[in-house]
C-alpha cells in the first residue's frame, strides 16, 4: 500500500472540509479524486502532504506516518499544488534548477525521469515562467515536482484552466510516469477525466461517495438512462420533470438524460406524453451512463 | 549548505528582476539625501547678516572681516542698539545678527575668553542652524590663526540664540532619520513582502514540502536584504558626507556595526509581519502603518520626544527606531564611542533577540 | 434593421495590438433567444472579441451591432441592453445577497419598488428566502453562480454575456444553472457564452470555435460532431487545434 487513509476529518472554523475519509492507494496505481470545487480535494492533498494536520484519523504515505515521520514524507513525495506554483520571474531552467537544489539533487541526476516532459519546454528554457502558456507552465510545474524522483506524486487539479490539447497531453505524460513505478494521486473537477484513472473516488462536500474502477462505477449504475431530445429544450425539461414517473431529469449537452422510476419503462408511453405537451421532434434512445450520471445519482 | 546557497541565489534573481522595487530600493535613499543636501547647500550662499558690535576694536573688526570675506555671508548693515535686532529681523532681509559683547579684546586678553552671540531667524530652522554652524567654523578658524601668534591662547565662544522658534532640532537629525526610515523600509517591508509573495503564489507550499528547513527559508530570505541594506547605509553615509557636509565624528566601524544590528532588528520585524499577513498587500499595509508611522512620528525624527505628551514618551520607548536614532546621532554628530551608547545598543539588541525569537516561534512548518 | 431578428451581427471584426492581430476579421450572427457558445483556447482571442461586443474595446476594423447598436459609436446604449457575468467576478463577497441585488439593480437604474419586487421574485425562484441576509462569500460556489446569473438579468437585458459560467461547479448545480439559461432563452433572452470548457459547449444551440484570432468552425454541436467525426465537442476541438 502506498497511501493508507483511515477516518480522516478536518474542519476550518465552522466548515467541515473532510468528513471521515478512508481509502487506500496501491503501489504504482493512478488514483483519481473526482469532485467539484469545494469538495475537499485540496484539503485532503494538504493533509497528505503534511501541510495540514487532520483533526481526527490517521494516514500513511509511502509507509510513513503523517505526524511522526512528516520530514521523511516531505522528502519522498512530489507535490504540484492547484495553482502552478512557479516563480514567475525566474526562467524555466532557473525554476527547475532551484527546485532540484532545494531537494538536494541536480537536473542531470534525475534527467531520465523528466526527459519526456522537459524536452517539450526545453526550447523555451531561457523564457521567464510568467510568460509561458498554461500548458507549458503545467509541464514545467510537473517537471519541478518530479525532479527529486518522488515515490508518490500528488497532483492537485493539474488540468484546471488548461486548454483541451494540453489536458490530453498531460494525461499521456501521467500515464508514462505511472509506468515508471510512481504512485500518483490526482484530483480533478472534470468527470470525463475519471475514465483515465485506474481507480477513482467520487468526492463531494468532504465525503467520499464511492470508490471503484471507472468501469465498475458505470456498470453498477442502477437504472437505464435515456437520451431524450426535442425542439424546445426548456419545455422538454419542464415536461419531463412534471412527468409522474420520472426519477431524474438532467440536461446533458444536446440531450436530456432521463431515468424512470418504474422497472418496466416503455419509451413509447413517454413519447406520447411529450407529444401531448405539444413538443415536436421528439427522440428517445437508450444510452450509456457516464461517471457524471453516477456522481449525480450518488450525490442526491 | 548547497540547498541554502541555491535559495539565496534565487532571492537575488527576484530582487534584480523586479526593476521597480530595485529602483525604489536604491533610488529612494539617493533621492532623499540629495533633496535634503541640495536644499541646504543652496540656501547658504551670500546670506545677509547684520552686526551689532559693542566693542568696535581691532580684533572685532578683523573678526567681522573674516566673516564678510567668506562666500557664505555678506554684511548687510551695522546696527547700534539691541532694540534694532528685532527691527532688522522683521524687515526680513537679514537672516542672522552677530552680537559681539563689550570690551571683546580686553576680555580675550584678561580672561582668555570672550563671547559672540549668533542670533538667527529660526522660522526657517534648517537655515538658522546651518548659519550657526558656518559662523562657528569661521570663528574657530579665525581663533586658531590668532592663537598661533598670541602669547596666551584664548577662546572665542559663540553662543546661539534662536528667535521665533527656540525648539529647533538639529538639521543633521535628518540624516539619521532618513537612514532609519530607509533601513526599516528596505529590511522590514521588502522581507515581509517577499515572504508573503511566496504564500500568494503557492510556492510556499512546495518549499514546506521540501527538505529545506524552516530556518533556512527564513535566513535565505533575509541574507539578500542584509546585503542590500548595508549597501544602502553606505550610500546614505557617503552622500551625506560629500553632499550634505555631514560631520561624522565617531567611528565608522561602530556606525557600521550598529547599523547591521538595526537592520537585523528590522528584518526580524519583517519576518514577524509575514507570519501574520497572508497577502503582499496586507504585509505592505502592516509595514507602513505599523512600522513607518512610528518611525516618522515617535522616534524623535521629526517631533522631539521631549515635547511629546508623557504617554507618547513612554510608547516611544518600544519603537526600535528611537534607540537607533539616538545611537547614530551620538556616533555621527557627537563622536561618542560605544561607552556612551551601550545602553541604547543593549535595548536594541534585546529587542532584536525578542523579535527573532518570536518570529521563529511563529513561523509555521505547516499551512495553519 | 433588425428584421431578421439577429441581436448580434458581426462583420469582419478585427482588433490589432501593434503588429499582433488578436481578432482577425470574424463574421457571425446570433439570433434572438439563441444560446451561442463562443469557444477557444486561452489566448485564441475570444476575450478580446467579447470586449469589443460589450463596448469596452474599440475595433480596429469591421462592424458589429449588438442589440441594434453599433459597438464603435453607441457603446453606452449597448451597456444598458446587455447583462454580464463572469466566473472571476460575479458578486461582492462581503455584501449580503440582498445588498448585492440592491446595488446591481441600482447601477442599472431600477426603481426602489422594482428592486424590491425583483428581490422577492429572485429569492423565491432560487429558493433562497432564508439566505437573503447572508454574506455572498459564505455561500457555496454553485449558489453564487446561480445568484450572479439572476442578478445579470435584473434589468431584463436583451443579451447576457456569460464568461465561463460553470467551471468547477458540481454536476447537479451545473444542470440547474443550465436549466435557468434555457428558461431565459425560452423567454427570448439571447445567451452568449464564452468558455474553454468544451463540455459547456455541448449545451449551446450553436457554437463558434476560435483558433488564433479566426473563427474556424461555426455550427450546432451536433453538426460539428458529425462533420469532424467526433464523439464530443472536446474531440472536435482537439482535431481543430491540431490542424
Amino acid at each position: 500500500m502506498s497511501i493508507v487513509v483511515s477516518n480522516i476529518s478536518k474542519s476550518y472554523k465552522t466548515v467541515k472540509a473532510l468528513k471521515n475519509i478512508s481509502f487506500e492507494v496501491n503501489e504504482g496505481e493512478l488514483f483519481g479524486l473526482i469532485g467539484p470545487d469545494g469538495a475537499g480535494k485540496t484539503t485532503l492533498f494538504r493533509v497528505l502532504t503534511t501541510l495540514l494536520i487532520a483533526d481526527e484519523g490517521k494516514a500513511t504515505v509511502a509507509g510513513y506516518d503523517l505526524l511522526k515521520d512528516y520530514k521523511t514524507i516531505r522528502e519522498s513525495v512530489g507535490y504540484m499544488p492547484g495553482r502552478f506554483s512557479l516563480y514567475q520571474d525566474l526562467t524555466v531552467e532557473e525554476n527547475l534548477k532551484f527546485f532540484a537544489t532545494i531537494f538536494g539533487t541536480t537536473i542531470a541526476e534525475n534527467y531520465d525521469l523528466i526527459k519526456d516532459i522537459y524536452v517539450q519546454i526545453e526550447p523555451f528554457k531561457t523564457r521567464r515562467a510568467g510568460k509561458l502558456s498554461g500548458g507549458m507552465k503545467q509541464k514545467l510545474a510537473l517537471s519541478c515536482a518530479l525532479i527529486h524522483k518522488p515515490k508518490v506524486l500528488f497532483l492537485d487539479e493539474p488540468t484546471t484552466g488548461v486548454d483541451p490539447v494540453s489536458r490530453k497531453e498531460f494525461w499521456e505524460m501521467i500515464k508514462r510516469l505511472q509506468q515508471k513505478g510512481i504512485t500518483i494521486l490526482v484530483s480533478t473537477p472534470y468527470m470525463d477525466e475519471a475514465a483515465l484513472c485506474d481507480r477513482i473516488a467520487l468526492i463531494q462536500d468532504g465525503t467520499i461517495l464511492q470508490i471503484d474502477t471507472p468501469e465498475a462505477i458505470i456498470k453498477h449504475y442502477p437504472k437505464a438512462i435515456y437520451n431524450v431530445s426535442a425542439d424546445n429544450m426548456y419545455q422538454l425539461i419542464e415536461s419531463l420533470k412534471a412527468y409522474e414517473h420520472s426519477h431524474s431529469v438532467y440536461p446533458f449537452g444536446e440531450f436530456v438524460h432521463y431515468t424512470d422510476k418504474r422497472t418496466g419503462f416503455d419509451p413509447k408511453q413517454l413519447k406520447k406524453y411529450l407529444e401531448e405537451k405539444k413538443l415536436a421532434g421528439i427522440s428517445i434512445e437508450i444510452t450509456q451512463p457516464t461517471i457524471e450520471d453516477a456522481f449525480m445519482e450518488l450525490a442526491i | 549548505m548547497k540547498q541554502f546557497r541555491g535559495f539565496v541565489i534565487k532571492e537575488f534573481y527576484h530582487i534584480f528582476r523586479d526593476k521597480r522595487s530595485l529602483f525604489i530600493l536604491f533610488g529612494m535613499p539617493i533621492a532623499q539625501i540629495l533633496l535634503f543636501g541640495f536644499a541646504i547647500t543652496n540656501e547658504i550662499n551670500n546670506v545677509d547678516i547684520a552686526v551689532l558690535d559693542h566693542s568696535k576694536d581691532a580684533t572685532t573688526e578683523e573678526m567681522i572681516n573674516s566673516i564678510a570675506a567668506s562666500e557664505y555671508f555678506s554684511i548687510d548693515q551695522f546696527i547700534e542698539r539691541e532694540a534694532d535686532i528685532e527691527t532688522v529681523f522683521k524687515q526680513g532681509k537679514v537672516k542672522a545678527v552677530l552680537n559681539i559683547e563689550k570690551d571683546f579684546s580686553q576680555k580675550l586678553i584678561k580672561d582668555g575668553k570672550a563671547y559672540v552671540q549668533i542670533i538667527t531667524d529660526a522660522t526657517d530652522p534648517n537655515t538658522a542652524n546651518t548659519i550657526f554652524n558656518y559662523v562657528t567654523s569661521i570663528l574657530q578658524k579665525f581663533q586658531s590663526s590668532k592663537n598661533k601668534s598670541a602669547e596666551f591662547p584664548y577662546q572665542i565662544v559663540p553662543q546661539t540664540r534662536m528667535v521665533y522658534n527656540p525648539e529647533l532640532k538639529s538639521v543633521f537629525m535628518f540624516v539619521p532619520g532618513v537612514m532609519t526610515i530607509i533601513l526599516m523600509l528596505v529590511s522590514a517591508m521588502m522581507t515581509s513582502i517577499s515572504i508573503t509573495r511566496e504564500k500568494e503564489l503557492g510556492t510556499m507550499e512546495i518549499l514546506l514540502v521540501s527538505p529545506l528547513k524552516p530556518f533556512q527559508v527564513i535566513v535565505g530570505k533575509v541574507v539578500p536584504y542584509i546585503f542590500l541594506s548595508v549597501i544602502n547605509a553606505i550610500v546614505i553615509v557617503v552622500l551625506s558626507i560629500f553632499i550634505f557636509k555631514m560631520p561624522v565624528e565617531g567611528s565608522l566601524f561602530l556606525l557600521g556595526l550598529e547599523s547591521v544590528l538595526f537592520i537585523i532588528t528590522a528584518l526580524a520585524l519583517g519576518i514577524l509581519i509575514s507570519s501574520i499577513a497572508q497577502t503582499q498587500q496586507t504585509a505592505m499595509m502592516i509595514s507602513l502603518m505599523g512600522l513607518m508611522l512610528p518611525v516618522i512620528l515617535l522616534s524623535g525624527f521629526i517631533f522631539p520626544i521631549s515635547s511629546m505628551p508623557f504617554i507618547l514618551q513612554i510608547i516611544s520607548n518600544i519603537v526600535p527606531a528611537k534607540w537607533f536614532i539616538i545611537i547614530i546621532k551620538g556616533i555621527m554628530l557627537k563622536g561618542v564611542g560605544l561607552w556612551f551608547i551601550w545602553k541604547e545598543t543593549l535595548v536594541l539588541l534585546g529587542m532584536t533577540v525578542f523579535f527573532i525569537g518570536l518570529s521563529v516561534k511563529k513561523y509555521k512548518i505547516r499551512l495553519e | 434593421m433588425m428584421e431578421n431578428n439577429n441581436v448580434i451581427e458581426v462583420k469582419e471584426l478585427t482588433k490589432m495590438f501593434g503588429d499582433f492581430t488578436a481578432v482577425s476579421a470574424i463574421t457571425f450572427e446570433v439570433k434572438q433567444g439563441e444560446i451561442f457558445g463562443f469557444l477557444g483556447a486561452n489566448g485564441a482571442g475570444k476575450t478580446t472579441a467579447m470586449k469589443m461586443l460589450i463596448g469596452i474595446s474599440k475595433p480596429t476594423a469591421g462592424d458589429a451591432r449588438v442589440a441594434g447598436f453599433d459597438v464603435a459609436s453607441e457603446a453606452e446604449n449597448i451597456k444598458k441592453n446587455i447583462g454580464y457575468m463572469s466566473q472571476k467576478f460575479a458578486l461582492y463577497d462581503d455584501l449580503t445577497v440582498k445588498e448585492n441585488i440592491t446595488f446591481f439593480g441600482g447601477i442599472y437604474g431600477l426603481t426602489r419598488a422594482k428592486i424590491k419586487e425583483k428581490t422577492r421574485e429572485l429569492t423565491e425562484e432560487l429558493g433562497l428566502k432564508d439566505l437573503t441576509d447572508q454574506m455572498v462569500g459564505s455561500l457555496p460556489l454553485g449558489w453564487k453562480q446561480k445568484i450572479a446569473f439572476s442578478v445579470s438579468l435584473l434589468h431584463e437585458p436583451k443579451i447576457v454575456f456569460l464568461d465561463e459560467p460553470t467551471g468547477g461547479v458540481d454536476p447537479i448545480t451545473r444542470r440547474q444553472f443550465w436549466e435557468m439559461i434555457y428558461k431565459s432563452a425560452n423567454k427570448g433572452t439571447t445567451i452568449f457564452v464564452t468558455t474553454h470548457y468544451m463540455d459547456e459547449a455541448e449545451y449551446c444551440d450553436r457554437v463558434s470555435i476560435m483558433v488564433n484570432g479566426k473563427i474556424e468552425a461555426l455550427d450546432s454541436p451536433k453538426k460539428l460532431k458529425e462533420q469532424y467525426g467526433a464523439e464530443t465537442m472536446n474531440d472536435v476541438f482537439l482535431k481543430l487545434a491540431r490542424g
